[in-house]
């Protein structure tokens, strides 16, 4: 079958050779691709960041697709459903599962306990083929797939597998309070999601920071938010404090993860050398930027290595830090409502519609942000069958 | 190849049950002061330890590395690249670390390295020709960012010419000075 085929940092192809996935489980099902996403978080696989990502591997957790065969045990889904599939895998049974953190299941990841089972995420998030292919295994599809509603776009269904749930559990973790300031870094697909989200929770403001021109005008106008480009600012801490009487946002949002820009010692240490889970100059803005008592939402994805962060500013401000990877199961009821209410329109940042043959140029052109691209959907050519 | 134990003697957390004859004991506890709220529905069954009913288990007819912070072969996993070769060697080695240790991760990126030219090997082996070109998507940049693409492509070309250029006059000096 035809799927994205992993050759080494900064090299992909459509590989029309791939093997079909298999039934290994009895709670298994196999999909059918319909729409798969480039994700930001892919770039970090892409871009060679993620410990244990093996050449060969096919990447791709964001998908929605049709079911087409499904193991002896599963029951909630049947052949013929088109689903959405959450970007984690989760078991249901596990006391993480049970208590909702369905990101952070114990029964999907044997390479590591830090992290969950994840589709296409490298060795590291479970060894799992992702959905940038024309078919995929998933596995508890008992517990993690969603049937689509039939009124529900796919364009909108397959940002319901990532980047809405991960958005929105961003302004979650923020705990925000009406009135608050909540200042987003990173103007990618999450952080212009979790602007949007910030304002359902009873934001008074809401500040997104970015270096892309073209992204900012987008999240300006689709999250109705104040946008500044850190370029065009001496200290982003600084006009933060300034901006807000000198006490700092309520809440802070790093939607940026491992390969923020800004800071050439974070980029050195975290980006070129690696001696550092990523760089974290978001995460560095957002700890200083914040009120002494605020609260840190991180929901940017940083490598499993140690980060340098300001803990100290960390303690002397009392600042709560939150942070986790979305539970897409237990937000999907609530968000499938946001969408069918026409509060969130996901769609909107869809900017390239990519056959799944052209994957290379895909991941170039979302990597070097090409042609002003926010999201890549990747089409495959059984999509249509 | 690792088989599934369900669940070594190693890992065990005995809380003890009653704590009476501790003084205060529990007097200010607070079932408010939850700071996972609304992100963890708090049911603390963990305390019971890996007590639950797990899934079925899935058959490990390959090779799976596992780490050494978890008593058993999770119930699913993938199977996608079975770790081979040099790559595989150093991947076994740096399982036997924890997932703090730099001396985990740190051989895994080695290991990652090594593989891509393992993969070029493979693929050659396979009558495949790497089509670097094709790989990192540069047909996207002669669609999109044309004349940056040649100026980057000439500048290129350039540093190139110029370095053989120097090299050729540098190896014809030595050769005289014979």
């Amino acid at each position: 079958m035809l799927a994205m085929n992993f050759r080494g940092a900064f090299k992909v192809r459509a590989d029309y050779d791939m093997p079909y996935p298999e039934i290994e489980h009895p709670g298994d099902a196999i999909v059918r691709v319909l729409r798969s996403c480039i994700c930001g978080s892919d770039l970090h696989l892409y871009h060679g960041l993620v410990p244990d990502t093996r050449v060969g591997m096919t990447f791709g957790h964001e998908f929605v697709g049709e079911i087409v065969d499904i193991g002896s045990d599963v029951k909630n889904v049947k052949t013929g459903d088109k689903v959405i599939v959450p970007f984690n895998i989760s078991c249901g049974k596990c006391v993480f599962c049970k208590q909702e953190l369905y990101g952070n299941c114990h029964e999907a990841n044997p390479q590591a306990t830090a992290v969950g089972g994840i589709f296409g995420y490298s060795h590291t998030a479970g060894g799992y083929n992702g959905g940038q292919a024309e078919y995929v295994r998933v596995p508890y599809a008992d517990v993690g797939p969603t049937v689509i509603p039939e009124w529900m776009d796919l364009d909108d269904a397959v940002l319901l597998t990532d980047i809405v749930p991960t958005g929105y559990q961003a302004a979650e973790m923020g705990g925000i309070q009406k009135g608050d300031t909540v200042v987003v870094f990173g103007a990618g697909p999450i952080g212009i999601m979790a602007a949007k989200c910030a304002w359902l929770f009873g934001a008074g403001r809401v500040i997104v920071i970015d270096e892309l021109e073209y992204r900012l005008e987008f999240v300006k106008k689709y999250a109705q938010c104040e946008v500044y480009n850190f370029k065009s600012l001496e200290d982003p801490v600084v006009f933060i404090k300034k901006t807000t009487d000198s006490l700092g946002a309520d809440v802070c949002i790093d939607a940026v993860g491992a390969e923020a820009a800004g800071d050439a010692m974070n980029t050195l240490l975290g980006r070129k050398l690696l001696l550092q889970g990523g760089s974290t100059t978001a995460l560095h803005w957002a700890i200083n930027s914040v009120k002494k008592g605020g609260i840190v939402s991180i929901v940017g994805i940083y490598g499993p290595t140690a980060c340098l962060v300001p803990m100290g500013n960390v303690v002397n401000k009392g600042i709560t830090i939150r942070a986790n990877q979305a539970a897409v199961k237990r937000l999907l009821p609530r968000l499938i409502e946001h969408v069918k209410n026409g509060v969130i329109d996901p769609k909107q940042l869809i900017t390239h519609r990519i056959p799944l043959e052209e994957v290379a140029e895909g991941y170039h052109i979302f990597s070097t942000k090409l042609d002003n691209c926010i999201k890549p959907v990747l089409i495959p050519p059984t999509a249509n069958s | 190849m690792e088989s599934d134990e369900n669940k070594s003697k190693d890992f065990k957390n005995i809380r003890g049950g009653d704590h009476s004859h501790i003084k205060g004991w529990g007097i200010d506890a607070d079932s408010k002061n939850d700071p996972t709220y609304p992100i963890k529905k708090r049911t603390d069954e963990e305390h019971e330890g890996y007590e639950w009913e797990r899934p079925t288990q899935q058959k490990v007819d390959v090779e799976i590395l596992k780490s050494i912070e978890r008593p058993n072969i999770t119930a699913v996993f993938g199977t996608s690249v079975p770790p081979s070769g040099l790559s595989g060697a150093i991947r076994r080695k740096a399982f036997e670390k924890g997932e703090g240790s730099y001396g985990r991760w740190l051989p895994l990126i080695l290991a990652d390295r090594i593989g891509v030219y393992e993969g070029i090997i493979d693929d050659l082996k396979k009558g495949i020709m790497p089509n670097t070109f094709a790989e990192r998507g540069w047909g996207a940049e002669w669609k999109y960012n044309r004349k940056n693409f040649l100026i980057k492509t000439a500048v290129g070309a350039l540093v190139v010419a110029g370095s053989v250029a120097i090299l050729i006059s540098s190896n014809r000096e030595k050769s005289y000075s014979k």
